[in-house]
């Protein structure tokens, strides 16, 4: 028989319903492969305790014997980004100033999944306070690609993608402040999607940007993603952001016919900053989709070219505020050798930082500043307001557009890292999507040279059961997805795709 | 480039102890992005309202009713340093607000 | 030479809402220290503030009470500084769209009206309290309590429209009685539910160039605002005299002192680095939630003092002192509304009751004394049960025991003497005792018969009925004038 890990969540649903296996068999499945992949790929920050976790499982088996009612992913073992507050475990957001922080209350996702009976198995690696587009900047270790081991996972939410990836975990949440879901699924050859901003909520996320940010599922396949995303979205009135709306029936929705949608192919993401192989991918893809019956067409929104700055101008400055409270008073990591408070401030933050994460708090504090205020936040708010007409101008006449979700597929660990500004071009083609709140997902469309590469399909406003079609009937008709399962069924160094 | 004392006053406004070392790559660095980010200067933004928030919603509020407090040992339980019911911190020196 | 000064006022005031101002902790004063906190105001990773409505309505009826514009939008603002007594490390404020602005405050001086303009009233978060272990500037180590931390901040400035420490005083007595009257703050200076900052500056007259203003912190009663305004005049004015020029600076209040220090001077001022909150969404007041809030402001101490006035035939001054007072003038009206001679009620309040409240620095309504009680005793002063004089001995008794006035004057065996035969027997023995004032009278000193009626007062330690003894006297006197 086939290991249990291997499977998705949607399928191990139907098993454990059917009472053909236990959360408790799934459970030990994971955590051999844990043992197995582990010490390789170091997705995890923490891992739960076996027995505990176990038990957790025994008790949803037992919910399941009964016949009790148990929820939509009751024994399904699921990873959460270390910037996620999980009551009771420790939460650092990837750094070394939340050391020894343990959060006395649950993130509003956390509570959601729980009330649907999951079980957590630990806190996933990330890029520290979800600043980074290779996962090279977590304060522990970087995460492998599972694909290549020599290659970055892509970020921030690069555990959550290669857990998902190397079948450590069967679901993960991840967040996306300006690509850190969708780079890593396409770096490690999964589905990741960024939902509307406003659709899940943030709070108990670690903020980032508070404007851009937002919580979304990693899976194997689009049908786990909308699973996934059906759980965690919804109101809530701790997050003022969040809003007050029904939240469609995802996965019901799936299944229906693409034809006739219209999708758009900004030229602006299609140029000679994308690998050629990335662009061939792009259109086989169109072909595809025009097979299936979408209308696909070339458009242009121009303000697209302007999204880096203004994206690392308002996330920056949102972040040098929110990273604020990190000051060695209340909780964390603080310096001892400081006199006053003031010192103590400056060196528990001097040390406790890493240095991309000094670099744009310092940034931010100078977009903020007496003098800079107009001339960089204010003009890069009025830029974003310009992209997002952009983007309502294209809206009316289409359903969705369709991009690559990076340059590149997985490049090497190191290759960017001394060059901040060459890394922030890794983002280039999702950030424009968090500045306008848009929903979208990074759909596996195959591979290039042995590594996965995404495909990225952005939607209206709260439409996300648009782009779900569009990336399950890809899916489905591409058998992409099947690469990357196949791949988790094998063991990575010996994957020669 | 940004000066050394340009970085020396945003590294003070942020709390952030530098190194000298560090103090040199981020005038480069920071002097770099900050030309990239000049690219926007091009723009005619005039009379463009600055999209602060991502989707357009508005007077979100909660009622004024007592909701739940954390237990105050839960309060204090990741202090670094306390002192009976209070967080213990170095002393102060310079007024606040 | 001739000098001038403007003075404008900011002042901050803790609104008494249930919850603070952006999570549902409780903002109940003297609890247990980090007791009143959770994740939000504690500023712990990850979470969210979200408005209390209740704190924008009491900040839109202070706005509708002082004559304010309210805009159409307003939002909320970070305003981003280091200390520990702040939990986030920002502090959410308003910036450049406070809830209102550009409204006025009528005060009173000299029997002169004056308008003193209001620049902006707006929201914020309170801090913690920093509990230093001895002086601030020696201490070991610091203490922080978060107890305080985000309870619901209204901060009211003035436009520079005051002229002396007077005006200062007037203006904060008339602000806070219109607070108070709209119960939405306790405006206790002692315990910081309201705080006041001055900005002053001293010009000579003849000069056009401004001098920069200083600012005054940390001053914790009216009267100290008064007495560090009236140093820092003195003490621009001697600058000004031999000189110097005036630095716009900070300084602190030093109560015991008596005089301003040094603080910190502009060089210091802080970039702010203000930007709208990400985490809180637009304000829109709409033309209905006002009107709904306008309908639930009850009668203000201006149109009070005018109404009292004309209705209870009491002076503007005496108006003007119970009206400043929101309880006194509430239990003016309560007594009023039992025993209807207003002026007789106003000199009891404004004379004997004032002066214990003062020196007990009490409220009446922290005092045992009703309206009932207050009324009982004036009735038996009219019904001679008592006289004025014992009803000014028990008044503090009442103020102290709730004791009604009749059982305190039984136990202390006070019943006014009215008994003819009693009194007649009493006069008999000062007439006789007091022989040389009754031969005086007869000469034609009408004046001794004061002198006697006096005696009599005394020797029945105040209980004997002055009409009925002076008719008494007067008939005796009479009879002896017929003998002689
Ligand atoms: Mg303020
Ligand atoms: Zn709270």
């Amino acid at each position: 028989m086939e290991s249990l890990y291997n499977f998705t969540s949607y399928e191990l649903r139907e098993k454990l319903f059917k009472k053909k296996v236990s959360s408790e068999e799934v459970v030990k499945s994971i955590y051999e492969r844990i043992e197995e992949k582990e010490e390789k790929i170091k997705a995890f920050l923490y891992l739960c305790k076996k027995e505990e976790v176990l038990e957790k499982a025994r008790r949803v088996d037992k919910k399941i014997a009964l016949g009790e009612e148990v929820g939509k992913l009751a024994g399904i073992p699921v990873g959460i980004k270390d910037n996620m507050c999980v009551k009771g475990i420790p939460a650092t957001g990837g750094s070394k100033i939340l050391k020894n922080f343990i959060p006395p209350y649950n993130a509003t996702v956390i509570e959601k999944l729980l009330q649907e009976d999951v079980i957590i198995m630990g806190k996933l690696n990330c890029d520290e306070f979800a600043m980074g587009s290779s996962n090279e900047n977590s304060a522990c270790y970087p995460v492998r690609n599972p694909w290549d081991l020599n290659r970055v996972p892509g970020g921030s939410s690069g555990g959550s993608a290669a857990s998902v990836a190397a079948s450590e975990v069967i679901l993960s949440l991840g967040s996306d402040t300006g690509g850190s879901i969708r780079l890593p699924a396409s770096f490690c050859g999964i589905v990741g999607i960024k939902p509307t901003y406003g659709r899940v909520s943030r709070y108990g996320l670690i903020a980032f940007a508070s404007s851009l940010d937002q919580i979304g599922p990693l899976s194997k396949d689009v049908r786990d993603g909308a699973l996934m995303l059906e759980v965690i979205s919804g109101y809530d009135r701790r997050d003022s952001t969040s809003v007050n709306m029904e939240v469609p029936p995802y996965l019901s929705l799936l299944e229906e016919d693409v034809k006739g949608l219209k999708v758009g192919i900004p030229e602006e993401l299609t140029g000679d900053g994308i690998d050629e192989d990335i662009r061939k991918r792009l259109s086989e893809a169109v072909v595809l989709f025009e097979k299936l019956g979408v209308i696909c067409e070339t458009v242009s929104l121009p303000t697209l070219s302007y999204a880096l700055p203004v994206y690392y101008i308002i996330s920056s400055s949102e972040a040098s505020s929110n990273l604020a409270r990190f000051d060695g008073v209340r909780y964390g990591y603080r310096d001892f050798t400081g006199e006053d408070i003031f010192s103590m401030y400056k060196k528990t933050r001097g040390k406790g930082f890493g240095p991309e994460v000094k670099r744009r708090i310092m940034l931010g504090t100078y977009a903020l500043s007496a003098g800079y205020y107009d001339a960089c936040y204010l003009k890069a708010q009025k830029v974003r307001t310009l992209l997002k007409r952009d983007f309502e101008r294209v809206f009316k006449d289409f359903d969705a557009l369709l991009s690559p979700v990076a340059p590149t597929t997985a490049f090497l660990i190191g290759e960017k890292i001394k060059d901040p500004l060459k890394m922030y071009l890794t983002d280039i083609c999702t950030i424009p999507v968090n500045l306008a709140g848009l929903p979208s997902i990074s759909v596996p469309a195959g591979l290039i040279k042995g590594l996965p590469v995404g495909l990225q399909i952005t939607g209206r406003i709260f439409e996300e059961s648009t782009i779900l079609r569009l990336a399950y009937s890809f899916e489905q008709n591409s058998g992409y997805h099947t690469v990357s399962v196949k791949y988790s069924r094998q063991k990575p160094e010996e994957s020669n795709y | 480039m940004l000066t050394l004392s340009e970085v020396e006053y945003v590294a003070s406004l942020a709390c952030l102890e530098l190194t000298e070392e560090e103090k040199k790559i981020f005038s480069q660095q920071l002097g770099e992005i900050l030309d990239f980010f000049r690219q926007l200067d091009i723009l005619d933004t005039e009379g463009i309202e600055p999209a602060f928030h991502s989707i357009p919603l508005k007077n979100v509020f909660r009622n004024d009713i007592k909701g739940n407090s954390i237990e105050h040992e839960k309060a204090l339980s990741n202090a670094p340093q306390r002192e009976g019911e209070y967080f213990k911190i170095p002393k102060i020196i310079g007024g606040g607000e | 030479m001739s000098y001038y000064t403007i003075i404008g006022l900011e002042v901050h005031v803790e609104l008494l809402t249930e919850t603070k101002m952006f999570c549902s902790c409780s903002t109940k004063f003297g609890s247990l220290p980090n007791s009143n906190v959770c994740p939000v105001c504690l500023g712990l990773p990850g979470v969210l503030p979200v408005i209390n409505k209740k704190a924008v309505e009491y900040l839109l009826k202070v706005a509708l009470s002082l004559d304010c514009k309210i805009p159409h939008r307003s939002k909320f603002d970070r305003k981003n500084y280091f200390y520990p007594d702040m939990p986030k490390n920002y502090q959410i404020s308003q910036y450049d769209l406070p809830l209102s602005q550009d409204g006025f405050l009528e005060i009173e001086i000299d029997g002169n009206r004056k308008k003193i303009g209001i620049e902006r009233i707006h929201l914020e978060e309170d801090t913690g309290k920093s509990i230093h272990t001895g002086t601030i500037d020696k201490s070991l180590y610091t203490l922080e309590d978060f107890n305080r931390a985000g309870v619901p901040l209204l901060e009211i400035v003035s436009k520079p429209h005051m002229s002396s420490p007077e005006e200062a005083g007037e203006y904060l007595k008339e602000l806070r009685a219109i607070l108070f009257s709209l119960g939405i703050s306790d405006c206790k200076m002692e315990e910081g539910s309201l705080r006041c900052d001055a900005n002053i500056s001293v010009n000579k007259e003849d000069f056009p160039e401004l001098s920069r203003k200083v600012e005054i912190k940390n001053m914790n009663s009216f009267k100290s605002v008064q007495k560090a305004l009236f140093y820092e005049i003195k003490r621009q004015t001697e600058m000004i005299e031999r000189g110097e020029a005036i630095q716009q600076e900070t300084r602190g209040w030093l109560e015991e002192e008596g005089k301003t220090i040094f603080m910190r001077g502009k060089e210091m001022a802080n970039d702010y680095r203000y930007f709208p909150e990400p985490d809180l969404l637009p304000l829109e007041i709409d033309r209905i939630w006002l009107e709904e809030i306008k309908n639930t402001i009850p009668e203000l101490p201006r149109e009070k003092k005018r109404r009292f006035v004309k209705d209870y035939n009491i002076s503007n001054y005496e108006a003007t002192v119970l009206c400043d007072n929101f309880a006194l003038s509430k239990f003016f009206e309560e007594t009023v509304r039992i025993y209807d001679k207003a002026p007789v009620i106003t000199n009891w309040l404004l004379g004997d009751i004032s002066k214990y409240l003062n020196a007990e620095n009490l409220e009446i309504t922290s005092t045992k004394l009703t309206p009932e009680n207050l009324s009982e005793m004036l009735s038996l002063i009219d019904n001679k049960v008592i006289s004025g004089k014992i009803g000014k001995d028990i008044i503090e008794e009442m103020l102290r025991s709730g004791k009604k006035a009749e059982k305190i004057v039984q136990e202390r065996g006070l019943l006014q003497i009215s008994d003819e035969e009693v009194l007649w027997n009493l006069i008999r023995k000062v007439m006789d005792e007091n022989s040389d004032a009754v031969k005086e009278y007869l000469k034609g000193k009408t004046k001794a018969l004061g002198y006697l009626v006096g005696q009599v007062m005394k020797q029945s330690k105040g209980k004997a009925n002055p009409q009925i003894t002076n008719s008494i006297i007067l008939e005796e006197l009479q009879k002896k004038t017929g003998e002689a």
